[in-house]
């Protein structure tokens, strides 16, 4: 909301510089995002902070107030004219000028009423009206089309009012000051129409303060100062509103009040300048008299207002007093609203109709067949009340989001209706003339209640730290409107009737301790620490393991990602085939319905779609990766209301097992191992007690370079070579990818976080190779087993250190060399102890495996 | 035989200092003084000498001996201290060449903050507890003092899934109420928690929001627990993560689930409150929301607000990141590009 300064001083004394009352707007919770200088200086204030403005500051010798006497044509030139100025000095100067709104004026002589204007003499700064980007410039004398010029007359935009650069400001009016007394030609610029707009954020609590009165009441409160009520006073003094309109509330919980006044013979025309000037600033065009009245009531106070055609009101219903009646929709009718969008209406919209059907969407906008139009002569006006929950679902309903809606939608009291339509009123009859039908029609068949409340005075010190004296309370709150009676240690308190946010209770107690502190300010507040009972302390085990399976993959050179959530699942549905026996993979997705863009429709099932996507952007720039993602995936339940979110764990490596540099020149490819190491240093560095690996067909991997990890008999998940038909439809066709995915869950259930640790040995070990010649498809780890299983409680280690396939060793037979260690606590071992271990070992694997023992 | 003596400890020592190399020396030491050596030659001789000249010539041979040992021993001092100078001085690298890369892993800047958030929060007797990402309508906005429909809604645009009264949670204050059901014991026991997690608003993406962000909420709920115990448990929080010497705002303003309610803005840490770009000029930067915990929220936590109260606040870990990283960007927390993560 854009106010200006002086427009708030009308309800209230300002005697702080703008720019502290800004800071503490925002501090009491009305943040003011901007001040828009409008020719008057900024002012440093000790300790508060604001950006520094780069605005043009008025001149106050060289920027006058000027009245245009006469536009004179110029005589070499069509497109420029001359102004013959009076700025207080001895003669008129003449200004050539452009401006394309003088030259209706032209030759028209001395006008009967001067134009007001703004005024440049020589030598005054003023931004290049012809620049796009801002731009300064100082006037100097020079000649145009042969007439020398030294002076002009300025656009909204030369003086940094608005963007405006159409004509030169033109009033018709001759401006006031704020007690009424005219200006003379020559005042310093900055006097008259010198200002401050403050744009300031509303929170949705502050339906109240949406309005000039509104901020001028906090600012009352905050400075201490009586608030300047507007006057209700219309003069009324046209024949009795009863029997020219009716009116009937059938829905008095959705529709709590509504009033009507209505102007005969009104003249349709533009508002006064005043009016219009101060509506420009607020950000509004202006339009003519009456629209611009309901928008300025709206800005002033808060109520906004709705104008009908009264005459088409009366032709709709044959010439009969109309009747206006709100209700809801009956089955099948619709409204052209001023928007030109022909709505249905359904449910709950609250209607304002006559007997003939429609006439607007209640509280959101008019419908197109009784609006002001220039012909129009009498003028019905109407100030209702709403109830804001309803506006607001009205509001999304139709997709329509009009000021007069929104303002409802936040909360306008009912009794400010009253007020809206008689001010209201009283502008229109100022502005447009015509006589004011006596009374007003207001129905509010179920006013709302007083609110009234106590609070005791040990509340506010058990909620905030705080003694406070009753009296002080009384009087922040009593700053602020409220009625309070002090009893002994207890606040008596109503609640001033603008207002609709403050409850009942304990949580009205709340509402208005809240006021008491925004009134003291927040900076009073003394800080203290935590001295309440320490409650029970736990530990997050899940998060901590979490955290710790982090450390060892970073440990391990791998870099953490975190992707977007949301997916589709055509993308995943690359990596998982629609038969792949994925961990989870046939349940639902968790569908978005409004997904911001196609491409986020879905909760992801799997992270590895997102992870594939990085490395494969980031291949750009680096031929290794090796990257890790820990995070939510999400399984939609049939039989229950919230999905399953498990955390998974996935890791990507891509490209080479090592960077290359000037020393290492070339780097192999990663693999299958690579990605195994990592997973087995993971699982080691967690203290998972029985981890184990079995060949698994997985859709999305090589299936002969793919495994399973099993955690005791559990599958946690699958690991392995990208499959070539999954890696060319993520566009990794020509890089070796090694994928895993994870239950996060399941593996950390199973981390042992009390193992024990193994004594150091006090003998010395013996460390023995042996080699044995096996059948190619004799697997390692089931050597290796056996070897554990034979070697009996001496046997420390098996360590695999060599894989050998040879000419020397025949077709499809390979060579695996392991380094064995044996030791015992209880004494020094010899050669021969151990000899008789390895001839065991040896005689069973050539028993179980045909191995034969290779000499080295 | 004496004269031989002294003609060879005379042709050795000249010898001696003939020799600049370690090989060289060996062969004198093998010539002279070795096994086989000259020496050992003339002390097998002694047999044709008189008994009373063997202890006279013996004597004097060990005393070549030992000059000629000594001179060994110094000049190879000599040699070796020279040759391994010739070494070191050829030993020269090029220690400009860089390094050879190791695999360096790392954490995603999010991860890192939270960490410090946990940390912090940690010192203070808050401990983490987590709860889901999509919630029940109720969860998110109606127990947080959010009825249907309320315009307070239109604060947090919302993603909402096709399952009805099922979106994805906005803030992670729709986790307080799980936390008061949890720890507080049907409103019995004093709690203190922070909830981190990721939310999710339904805006566009630019370099200012984005669809999905990480926040972390606290809540502190005792008999004892008052709005002075906030401003100060914030100013040391803003002191922690930001600078010892950060002066802090409190501004009110309003969430529907606290109440009074403050926005939480600490002093500029790249100007220190002069203004500059980071802080558009005002000096300060906005870090938190928080307050008292609203009554109906103790309420629908089982807590009689008439006993207990307690306060809340929300902070924004990506938002926290950018501000003392000068991030200008938060697009680039879930795009991954290496270039942005390699340099946390
Ligand atoms: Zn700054």
């Amino acid at each position: 909301m854009q106010i200006p300064l002086s427009w708030l001083k009308e309800f209230v004394e300002i005697d702080v510089p703008v720019e502290l009352l800004a800071e503490m707007l925002t501090k009491a919770g009305l943040e003011v995002s901007h001040l828009h200088y409008i020719g008057l200086p900024q002012t440093k204030v000790e300790g508060v902070r604001y950006p520094q403005s780069d605005h043009l500051v008025w001149d106050r010798e060289r920027l006058l107030l000027g009245a245009i006497r006469e536009v004179k044509p110029h005589p070499n030139a069509d497109r420029l004219v001359l102004a013959m100025v009076d700025y207080g000095g001895a003669e008129l100067e003449q200004c050539v000028t452009g401006a394309p709104n003088l030259f209706e004026f032209k030759g028209l002589g001395v006008l009967p009423h001067p134009l007001w204007t703004a005024f440049a003499a020589e030598g005054a700064e003023v931004w290049d009206g012809h620049s796009d980007t801002p731009k300064r410039m100082t006037l100097k004398g020079k000649e145009l089309r042969g007439i020398y010029n030294k002076s002009m007359v300025c656009s909204d935009k030369e003086l940094g009012i608005a963007e405006d650069h159409d004509g030169v400001i033109l009033l018709r009016e001759q401006p006031r000051t704020a007690h009424g007394q005219p200006h003379a030609p020559g005042t310093p610029l900055a006097d008259v129409l010198g200002d401050v707009v403050l744009t300031v954020e509303l929170t949705p609590n502050l339906a109240r303060a949406w309005s000039v009165l509104g901020v001028a009441r906090e600012i009352a409160a905050l400075l201490d100062k009586d608030l300047r009520q507007p006057s209700h006073q219309v003069i009324m003094d046209g024949a009795p509103i009863n029997g020219q309109v009716f009116c009937e509330i059938r829905q008095p919980a959705l529709n709590p009040r509504f009033t009507l006044m209505l102007l005969r013979d009104a003249t349709i025309q533009p508002s006064p300048e005043w009016m219009q000037w101060r509506l420009k600033l607020c950000g509004q065009r202006p339009i003519n008299n009456i629209v611009d009245v309901t928008n300025y009531i709206t800005f002033e106070i808060g109520q906004p207002l709705h104008a009908f055609d009264y005459d088409q009101l009366v032709a709709r219903v044959g010439g009969q007093a109309p009747t206006i009646i709100t209700r809801l929709p009956e089955a099948g009718e619709t409204l052209e609203t001023l928007d030109q969008v022909n709505r249905e209406l359904q449910g709950e919209n609250i209607l304002v109709c006559d007997t003939a059907g429609v006439l607007s969407l209640g509280g959101i906008i008019g419908g197109a067949e009784t609006e002001i139009s220039a012909t129009t002569r009498n003028v019905l006006l109407e100030a209702a009340n709403w109830h804001f929950i309803n506006i607001r679902r009205t509001m999304q309903q139709h997709k329509v989001f009009t000021d007069a809606g929104v303002r409802f939608s936040r909360g306008v009291h009912p009794s400010q209706a009253i007020l809206g339509v008689q001010r209201g009123m009283e502008l229109m009859r100022q502005t447009a003339g015509g006589q004011v039908a006596k009374g007003v029609l207001d129905l509010y068949p179920q006013p709302l209640p007083m609110v009234q409340l106590d609070l005791p005075i040990r509340e506010i010190e058990r909620i905030t730290g705080i003694a406070m004296e009753a009296t002080t309370a009384a009087d922040y709150l009593s700053r602020l409107g409220f009625d309070v009676t002090i009893e002994g240690p207890v606040l008596h308190v109503t609640v001033p009737d603008h207002r609709m946010d403050i409850g009942t209770g304990v949580i009205g107690q709340a509402d208005l301790i809240e006021e008491i502190m925004r009134v003291m300010g927040y900076d009073a507040i003394p800080t203290t620490l935590l001295d309440d009972l320490l409650p029970e302390q736990r530990n997050n085990d899940a998060l901590q393991w979490e955290e710790i399976t982090r450390d060892l993959l970073v440990g391990l050179g791998l870099r953490e990602n975190i992707s977007y959530r949301f997916t589709t699942p055509d993308r995943e549905q690359a990596l998982i085939a629609p038969n792949g026996r994925d961990l989870n993979a046939h349940m639902d997705y968790v569908q978005i319905a409004n997904p911001i863009s196609p491409e986020k429709s879905v909760l992801r099932k799997t992270l590895l779609a997102g992870l594939l996507d990085n490395v494969r952007a980031n291949l750009r720039y680096q031929s290794l990766q090796r990257v890790f993602e820990i995070g939510s995936v999400y399984f939609a339940r049939p039989d229950q209301e919230l999905p399953d979110e498990p955390r998974r764990l996935a890791i990507v490596f891509a490209g080479a097992r090592q960077a290359t540099n000037w020393s290492i020149k070339t780097s192999e490819d990663v693999d299958f191992y690579d990605l195994k190491g990592v997973i087995e240093g993971v699982l080691r560095g967690l203290h998972i007690p029985k981890f184990s690996f079995t060949r698994a067909r997985h859709p999305s991997l090589h299936p002969g370079r793919s495994a399973a990890l099993l955690i005791g008999d559990l599958n946690v998940g699958a690991f392995g070579e990208l499959h070539p038909v999954i890696a060319r439809r993520f566009d990794l066709a020509d890089v070796p990818v090694m994928i895993a995915e994870f239950d996060l869950d399941l593996i950390l259930g199973a981390v042992n976080g009390l193992h024990h640790i193994q004594p150091l040995p006090i003998t010395p070990a013996i460390l023995e190779d042996i080699a044995l010649i096996v059948k190619e498809e004799v697997n390692a780890a089931d050597l290796e087993r056996l070897i554990w299983q034979t070697g009996g409680p001496l046997l420390k280690d098996v360590r695999l250190f060599d894989v050998y396939r040879g000419p020397q060793l025949g077709e499809g037979q390979k060579s695996l060399a392991f380094s064995l260690t044996y030791q015992t606590d209880e004494k020094t071992l010899n050669d021969a102890e151990v000899a008789a271990i390895r001839k065991k070992v040896v005689k069973a694997a050539e028993k179980q495996f045909g191995a034969v023992l290779r000499s080295i | 035989m004496l004269d031989q003596l002294e003609t060879l400890r005379e042709e050795a020592l000249a010898a001696l200092q003939m020799i600049s190399d370690s090989a060289s020396l060996q062969a004198w030491e093998g010539q002279y003084i070795g096994r086989k050596g000259a020496l050992t030659q003339l002390l097998r001789g002694m047999g044709g000498l008189s008994p009373e000249e063997r202890p006279i010539f013996g004597k004097t041979a060990n005393e070549v001996k030992q000059i000629l040992t000594a001179a060994h021993d110094e000049r190879q001092q000599l040699i070796q201290d020279r040759e391994l100078a010739q070494d070191l001085e050829q030993g020269e690298i090029d220690i400009t060449l860089p390094g050879r890369t190791a695999q360096i892993g790392g954490l995603h800047p999010s991860t890192q903050v939270l960490r410090r958030f946990y940390q912090i929060w940690g010192d203070m007797g808050f401990q983490v507890y987590r709860t889901r990402d999509v919630e029940t309508d109720d969860m998110n906005f109606t127990m947080l003092n959010f009825p249907p429909h309320h315009p307070a809604r239109d604060m947090q645009d919302t993603f909402y899934t096709t399952q009805p009264d099922v979106i994805l949670r906005t803030h992670t204050s729709a986790g307080q109420i799980r936390a008061m059901w949890e720890y507080g014991d049907h409103g019995t026991k004093p709690i203190r928690v922070v909830l981190p997690g990721m939310c999710y608003r339904f805006e566009q993406i630019t370099a200012r929001s984005e669809v999905q962000f990480h926040q972390i909420e606290g809540i502190a709920i005792g008999k004892n627990i008052r709005m002075t115990d906030l401003k100060g448990t914030i100013t040391e929080f803003a002191k922690r993560m930001f600078h010892p010497k950060a002066g802090v705002r409190f501004r009110a303003s309003y969430f529907p689930f606290t109440e009074p309610s403050m926005e939480v803005d600490v002093e500029c840490c790249v100007c220190g409150g002069k203004g500059c770009n980071l802080c558009k000029y005002s000096g300060w930067l906005e870090i938190a929301g928080c307050g008292m915990i609203h009554p109906v929220v103790l309420q629908n936590g089982g807590y009689d607000p008439a006993e207990w109260s307690g306060f809340a606040f929300g902070m924004g870990p990506e938002r926290t990141a950018m501000l003392k990283h000068r991030i200008t960007d938060i697009r680039y927390f879930w795009a991954n590009d290496q270039r942005f993560l390699g340099q946390f």
